[in-house]
Parts: structure tokens; sequence; C-alpha cells
């Protein structure tokens, strides 16, 4: 999927960020840099379509509308105490668009596919909420590609896992990213690790820059060598 | 125990006992049903206010007359709880609050109005059975059981047919906004039969009961089962329990029938939590 933001300008009332201008072809990897408040969440649920660009507009392949996007939030923000099997979560990502009480057989095999790939086949009956937060990362993940296989937005996805839980994690987005060909948008707060993955690097903090990760560290080492 | 048994076959001849069983057994189903997805919305005191919208409008209703205040009553909560879900997300007013301000208003206004401008002799006793729904599950006429037993399947239908959709919005409203599913919609048609569910259970338990009919089946679920299936299906039979051995109790014993159902509730929840309990 193309994906083109232009002129946008994005917040709740008043505008956090405007005259945003990117494009992102198919299998671009973009990290999405920043302090806290520069509107880093902001913008990828004005893509995501969750909010109302206050100006400007973002395109999907030309069109307005988007048809379905891979979604990973921070695990924070999902409700912790529903009961849910994993099994459960992960379908609802397929499932949305099906109607009926039952599970089909179809949606069922891709959700194990899926599961299978990230290590969490045999999740599949325990309890969400009582699993670890690497485990509710994978399974998060999990739904987020039973939702779409072209664009994958994920925020801080690293956020609060141990050293092991990170890595895999990391490795798993470069899995998606090299041999699914997915673009992939990914705001994080770990900047070195992140820039390793990314193709791109958008920087929100003031002056917002929007480069290729060759570019990004050049500037960033001119910065740090006109200091010397 | 033979007495009881044949008190009970003697009651059952009666057809507004059969009523009262088939009514009250498919509200409290759809209720529970409901009240899986409002207790984990956080949104348990819905019911409550909404109810006293109810009771408000039908304050309002008697008022002004109208032959059937069914209707009206329906459409007005109908409205309140579109309202009240849909400005629920923003943030100055969060959700409770807005129940809250609904809820009292509605419950002060329809008491002053009926005190005002009501014809009927026995005020209070008018009030307390709306809010309490003493006996009016025994007095349904046909058109009324019709009327329910049509609604509650139609919600059921709706309810299963929508049975995915209902869960992304209840775990995760904003992912299935990104999947792709318009949540809008969704969270209209939710409104709308809590609405309907509302005014259907102001008859079994009346207004200031009918959270529990909601809540306390779905709590009871909760704490037994691990997946959201589970959960709903328990929730269901729990559920159809209560009301089932609330309305034969009432009935052999004399006793309202509302309070009597949601003690049983009440007691269900309680054995639950003492079972679940003493497994750990």
């Amino acid at each position: 999927m193309n994906l083109e933001c232009i002129d946008l300008s994005i917040g709740y009332r008043q505008p956090i960020a405007e005259n945003i201008n990117f494009t992102l072809a198919q299998g671009d990897f973009l990290c999405v840099l920043g302090a806290n408040g520069t509107g880093k969440t902001t913008l990828i649920k004005t893509i995501l379509g969750i909010m109302r660009p206050l100006a400007g507009k973002v395109l999907y392949d030309g069109q307005k509308e988007h048809c379905r996007i891979a979604y990973l939030p921070q695990h924070l923000n999902v409700q912790q105490e529903f009961p849910a099997t994993v099994g459960e979560v992960v379908l609802s990502g397929i499932m949305v668009h099906h109607h009926g009480f039952f599970y089909g057989q179809k949606a069922k095999k891709k959700a194990d596919d899926i599961m299978r790939r990230l290590n969490i086949r045999e999740l599949k009956k325990r309890s969400y909420k009582q699993l670890s937060g690497g485990q509710r990362q994978r399974v998060l993940l999990a739904r987020a590609l039973c939702a779409d296989n072209e664009l994958l937005v994920v925020d801080e996805p690293v956020n609060g896992l141990d050293a092991q839980a990170k890595k895999q994690m990391y490795a798993m987005l470069a899995k998606l990213h090299q041999e699914e060909n997915m673009t992939i948008i990914m705001i994080s707060h770990d900047v070195q690790q992140a820039i390793r993955y990314a193709t791109h690097v958008l920087d929100m903090q003031a002056p917002m820059m929007f480069l290729s990760k060759e570019h990004y560290i050049k500037n960033k080492q001119m910065e740090i060598s006109s200091w010397a | 125990m033979g007495v009881i048994w044949n008190k009970l076959l003697y009651y059952l001849q009666y057809p507004f006992v059969i009523y009262a069983l088939i009514v009250g057994i498919l509200i409290s189903l759809v209720a529970s049903l409901l009240g899986v997805t409002l207790v984990i919305k956080k949104y348990s005191l819905l019911g409550d206010g909404l109810s006293h919208v109810a009771f408000g409008a039908m304050a309002i209703a008697a008022i002004l007359h109208f032959s059937d205040e069914l209707p009206f009553t329906i459409v007005i909560t109908i409205i309140s709880a579109i309202f009240i879900l849909k400005k629920g997300n923003n943030a100055q007013l969060s959700g409770d609050a807005l129940v809250a301000m609904f809820s009292v208003g509605s419950l002060a206004l329809g008491y002053l109005g009926l005190s005002l401008f009501s014809t009927t002799s026995n005020i209070s006793g008018d009030v307390c059975t709306t809010l309490f729904g003493s006996t009016s599950i025994l007095t349904l006429t046909l058109t009324d059981v019709v009327i329910s037993v049509v609604c509650s399947l139609l919600i059921i239908f709706i309810y299963l047919i929508n049975y995915h959709q209902f869960f992304a919005l209840s775990f995760d409203d904003e992912h299935a906004k990104a999947s792709g599913m318009n949540t809008d919609r969704y969270n209209l048609i939710l409104a709308v039969i809590t609405a309907v569910v509302i005014v259907l259970a102001m008859n079994l338990v009346g207004s200031l009961l009918i959270s529990a009919l909601i809540v306390f089946p779905a709590l009871s679920a909760m704490r037994v089962c691990t997946s959201f299936r589970s959960v709903t299906i328990a929730a269901s039979l729990l559920s159809m329990l209560c009301a089932f051995s609330g309305i034969v109790i009432s009935i052999l014993a004399g006793i309202p029938v509302g309070p009597t159902i949601v003690a049983a509730d009440m007691f269900l929840y309680v054995m639950v939590c003492l079972w679940n309990g003493g497994k750990r």
C-alpha cells in the first residue's frame, strides 16, 4: 500500500503538529521519533482513522478511506481484566468483518498459522489477562497480523519488556519487514535500536523532519560533531 | 415438600403465571447478554441511569394521558442511551458523570411531575410499582407478552449476528476501528438494544433494580469462566435460572417478584465468590 500524508495537521482541538508531508511505498520501515507530547501517537491514530485530521489528508493508494491496517497498540491501552482467551483475541483481528456466533474454518486456520509463526500457538486456550507483558505483545501482534498484511503500525512495541522479549520483538518486526515486505510505521523511544531496522525516520521534534535513514544519521553526526 | 410442589402446579395452571415465567426468563436472558458487554466497558451504571430516564419518560407519558406509555418511553430512552454512549467518550463529560446527571434528573422531574399533575389517586403506589416492579409482571396482558417476546427474540438475534463486532468493541474499540469496523454503527446498535431491554425489564424488576439484572449474572460468570464465549453462555444460563427461581419463590411465598429475582442473583454471586475463594 502507498501511504501519503499531505499537509496534515493533527491534534484534538488545537493542532499538536502541522504541515506533515511524507510518502511511504510498500516495504518502507518508518521510525517515528520525538519526545513525549510531540504528537507521535496522535499522528498514528490519525493515520489509522481513529482520529480525524484537523487539516490536510491521508491517502491510502490514492483513496481517502482505508480498508484495514494492522495495529499493535501499547499493551497498556487494552483492557486488562477482560475475560478472553488468546485465541479469541487473535481471531478478533479477522472476525470484525464476519457476522454470526461461530468462527469459520478459514479464519481459524489463518489465526492458527499466525500464532504458530509467533510461537504462541500453545497459549491459544489460556486467559489473556494471565499472560506476561511479552506474551501479551505477541498476542496483540498476532491479532494485528490477522487484520492486515500490508501496513503495520506499532506504538512503542518494546515499552516495559525485558531484554529478551525486546530482542524477540525487534527480530519479529525485522522478519515481517524483510521477508513479507510489510510497510511498518513504528513509534519508539529506543532510538539506537529502532534506527537499525528503519529505512526512513520521521523526527517529530521541531523542526519536523522526514528523512531516509542515511540522511538522518548524517544529520545527527553533523549535529554531534558541531558540538565538539 | 409435596405441599409446595402441589401449590406450584396449581399456580402453573394460570396463564398469568406462565406469561410471567416466559417474559421473565427471556428478559433476564437478554439483560445478561448485554451485561457482559456493558460491565466490561465499565458502563454498569448505564442500566441504572437509563432506567431512571425511562421512569421520567413514563411519568411524562402518564401526565400527558397517552393511552399506551410504552412507545414514548422506549423512544425517549433510546435517544438518551445514544446521547450518553456518544458523549461518554468526550473528555469533558465522562460516561458516568453524564449517566448520573440524566439519571437523578429524570427521577426527580418524573416524581415531581407526577405529584403535580397526575390524576390517579395513589401516586406513591404507582411510583413504587414502577421503581420496584412489585406485581407488574403478574398482570401482563397478552399484548404485553407478545411485544416482550418478539423484542427479546429480536435482540437475541441481533446480538448473535453481531457477536464478534460487540466483542471487538468491548475489548479494544480503537483496534476495531483500525481494522476497518464502523464502531459508531455498533455503538448505536448497542445503545438502542440497551434502551429497549431496560424499558422491557422495568416490568420485571422495576427501574431501580434493573442494574442488578444486567450486572450480577455477568459478574458471576466472569468469576468462573475464562473465555468471552463461555462467560456469555454462563451469564445467560445463570440469569435464566435466577429469574425462574425468583419468580417461583415469589409466587409461592407471596413476596414481590422484582426484589426476589435480584436476591437470587446476589445469592448466586456470593456463592460463586465463596466457591472460587475456596478453590485458591
